[in-house]
């Protein structure tokens, strides 16, 4: 695959007031590629990606998109960038539909009105891009779909605007077994469209599935980012739930130093 | 007309819509829950039915137009409470603040001797303020706006008061203000405005069918949008040739037909207001803030400003209202706006299918259920009911919609439709 990373996070700190939730956290997203971003509850997750989406600033550490450094201080730099976070909730809005709800807050306009047919037009190529014809009308109102068909249609939303790398936060958690497996093919298909796609997911059986590098956080420290190909299924669960598995993941002596570092006024 | 399946843009399967399969979806929409205005025409129709046999006059030529000036102060005031609905909001001095409207515009013309052409702009802007400030309030320091409201309801009425110095009555001789919901349109104006409407909307109905093929887009059955279009001619025709009629006791004293210049009036604000929400960014964006607000922040759409803009828009088209009644009544006194003009616009809105709820409605369901209030209020009123009897079954009429509109909410839910 390619070697050079699309999106680079290197030694990332962050903290809220005394607590340091990231600690030198560094994460690579190769373009083309699934990167599972595993951890158990609490070990950084959802911190990390709400700073790479500019929800949060980063306190310390480089951000390197597409070979150059860039800072992103609001959602709306990370979107300038191309990169597009589908959140668990999905935001759709329900009373809305597909079209509507791909072009939210970004409507195509011509002159003062609504430029429907164009809009119409865009949301059923990039659908038809990401192979879907399971919907009966681009203009079903979302609350008449299923949670799969939910889920498409918030991952079209995000690859809608040429995005180069999609952030998709537990895309599988609230759904059946098909539902699953259609969502994890429509992942795949984004990464063989050339994107880089980050993955965050509690699922073992979906990071295996579809991911072709895991990245494992422990208490907001990386433990480490591998091949899938190279490691275990049960390799992973003792990155997530230890820090470490045999020479991977972090040095014994650290979660303790780590530990004695967390009292309240510990900084760097 | 089996519904065969057809590709569209970019090549997603979808199902070639056809006149059957256009009424199957509709009838599937209603079943799931969407019921739109559906129970408030069916309800319009049987009422109208039930009072015209109890009483033929009910469908004389008089008593059609009076039903008009009747419920436009409502109706362009219920249009505004749409507005707020959608955004799951209430505006509860939205009947107060149209007597305020009106009584500026009254003491203006009165007391200070403006034209009407200064005294309206200003009732207007003072409508704008209003809903400003309410607007504020709700989205910035977070008061609900039930609360907000309420405190606004009541100082309204103290405003109107102190306007009023303590409870006088400002009458109102400006011809052109009294002309607005007391005259009549010429019989050739009222035609040729109907021609001009039906023509506008089969152009417009056409030319998106155009554009929609032309980029091999599904487009709506030809024979649903001939429906709708002949369904309008039909229905305004009728109305203007009933309207036309001479409806003076005595014609040779002075006459009296056309189309009243509030029905006109009606129908520019419906197509504005339908036009801004169903084709611009903004009216998208109400929508949005409405049926998913946290999406809607996410999606970068700034909510506090469309929540402070509904509550001016919703003031705004109170303003109309006070004028109109003003302008009704020959004058305004401190119940201008008071007893039950809110509630009857609430429910105007309500019983025309927008739901309380947020996200749900459009402009025409104030239309729809500005006329059920009105026809009940007028038909009972004929039929020698009492005022109390009369609000006892307007209120009743109200929570039927309520319900329905709970009731549909729930069933969507269990179907999966919102």
């Amino acid at each position: 695959m390619a070697a050079t990373p699309l999106l680079e996070l290197r030694g990332i700190d962050k903290s809220f007031g005394p607590v340091q939730v990231l600690h030198d956290v560094g994460l690579s997203v190769y373009p083309g590629e699934v990167t599972a971003l595993v951890g158990d509850n609490g070990a950084g997750k959802s911190t990390l990606v709400k700073c790479v989406s500019g929800i949060y600033t980063i306190d310390a550490g480089t951000v390197t998109f597409d070979g150059d450094q860039v800072a992103i201080h609001s959602p709306r730099d990370a979107s300038a960038l191309g990169i597009e976070v589908v959140y668990q909730d999905l935001a759709l809005c329900d009373n809305l539909d597909i079209v509507q709800n791909m072009f939210l807050g970004r409507e195509k306009v011509r002159g003062l009105v609504l430029d429907e047919p164009t809009m119409e037009q865009m949301a059923g190529d990039t659908l038809a891009s990401l192979s879907v014809r399971t919907v009966k009308s681009l203009r079903q109102l979302v609350a008449s779909l299923s949670g799969g068909q939910r889920q498409t249609v918030a991952i079209a939303k995000a690859v809608l605007w040429n995005s180069r790398v999609v952030i998709l936060d537990e895309p599988t958690a609230a759904l059946g077994v098909a539902q699953t497996a259609q969502v994890l093919e429509l992942v795949r298909r984004l990464a063989d469209n050339g994107l880089g796609v980050v993955l965050i997911s509690h699922n073992m059986n979906d990071v295996f599935a579809v991911s072709d590098r895991i990245a494992a956080l422990y208490l907001g420290r990386t433990a480490a980012q591998v091949k899938t190909s190279d490691v275990t299924h049960s390799q992973i669960v003792e990155l997530i739930t230890s820090g470490r598995s045999g020479n991977l993941g972090l040095p014994p002596e650290k979660p303790s130093d780590f530990a004695a570092r967390m009292p309240p006024g510990a900084d760097r | 007309m089996t519904p065969t399946t057809t590709t569209t843009a970019g090549g997603v399967q979808v199902v070639r819509p056809t006149v059957a399969s256009h009424v199957h979806d509709y009838w599937g929409r209603v079943r799931g829950g969407d019921l739109g205005s559906l129970p408030a025409v069916l309800g319009l129709i049987l009422l109208c039915l039930i009072f015209g046999i109890a009483r033929p006059t009910f469908f004389s030529a008089v008593n059609f137009a009076n039903l008009f000036s009747q419920s436009a102060a409502v109706i362009f005031i219920a249009m505004g409470l749409v507005l707020v609905l959608l955004l799951g909001e209430i505006d509860l001095s939205a009947g107060f603040a149209s007597g305020v409207c009106g009584a500026v515009m009254a003491i203006l013309l009165t007391d200070h001797g403006w034209d009407w052409f200064t005294a309206i702009p200003l009732a207007l802007a003072t409508g704008l303020v209003i809903g400003f400030g309410l607007g504020f309030l709700v989205a910035k320091l977070g008061i609900p706006s039930f609360v907000v409201t309420l405190a606004g309801f009541l100082a309204f009425q103290g405003i109107l008061l102190v306007l009023l110095s303590g409870g006088k009555n400002v009458s109102i001789r400006d011809t052109f203000v009294l002309a607005v919901a007391n005259n009549n349109m010429s019989a050739a104006l009222s035609w040729g405005l109907a021609v001009v409407a039906v023509t506008a909307y089969g152009v417009v109905q056409f030319m998106r069918i155009r554009g929609r093929a032309a980029r091999g887009l599904v487009t709506e059955p030809i024979g649903i949008v001939l429906g709708r279009i002949v369904g309008l001619a039909v229905l305004l025709f009728a109305a203007v040739a009933v309207l036309t009629q001479e409806r003076s006791i005595n014609p040779l004293i002075i006459s009296v037909k056309g189309v009243p210049i509030v029905a006109p009036m009606i129908a520019v604000a419906l197509v504005v207001w339908t036009f801004v929400l169903g084709r611009t960014t903004y009216g998208r964006h109400i929508y949005a803030v409405g049926g998913n607000t946290e999406a809607a922040r996410r999606a970068g759409i700034p909510v506090d400003r469309i929540r402070i803009s509904v509550f001016v828009i919703g003031s705004f088209m109170a303003a109309i209202g006070g004028i109109v009644a003003a302008s009704r009544a020959n004058s305004v006194d401190p119940n201008s706006g008071g007893s039950n003009v809110l509630l009857y616009a609430v429910g105007a809105a309500v019983i025309g299918g927008t739901s309380l709820f947020g996200g749900k409605g459009r402009i025409m369901d104030a239309v729809i259920g500005g006329a059920v209030i009105a026809v009940i209020d007028n038909g009972m009123g004929l039929m020698g009911f009492s005022a109390g009897q009369k609000f006892i079954f307007t209120g009743l009429i109200l929570l039927a919609a309520a319900s329905v509109d709970a009731l549909s909410r729930r069933r969507a839910a269990a179907t999966g439709n919102r």
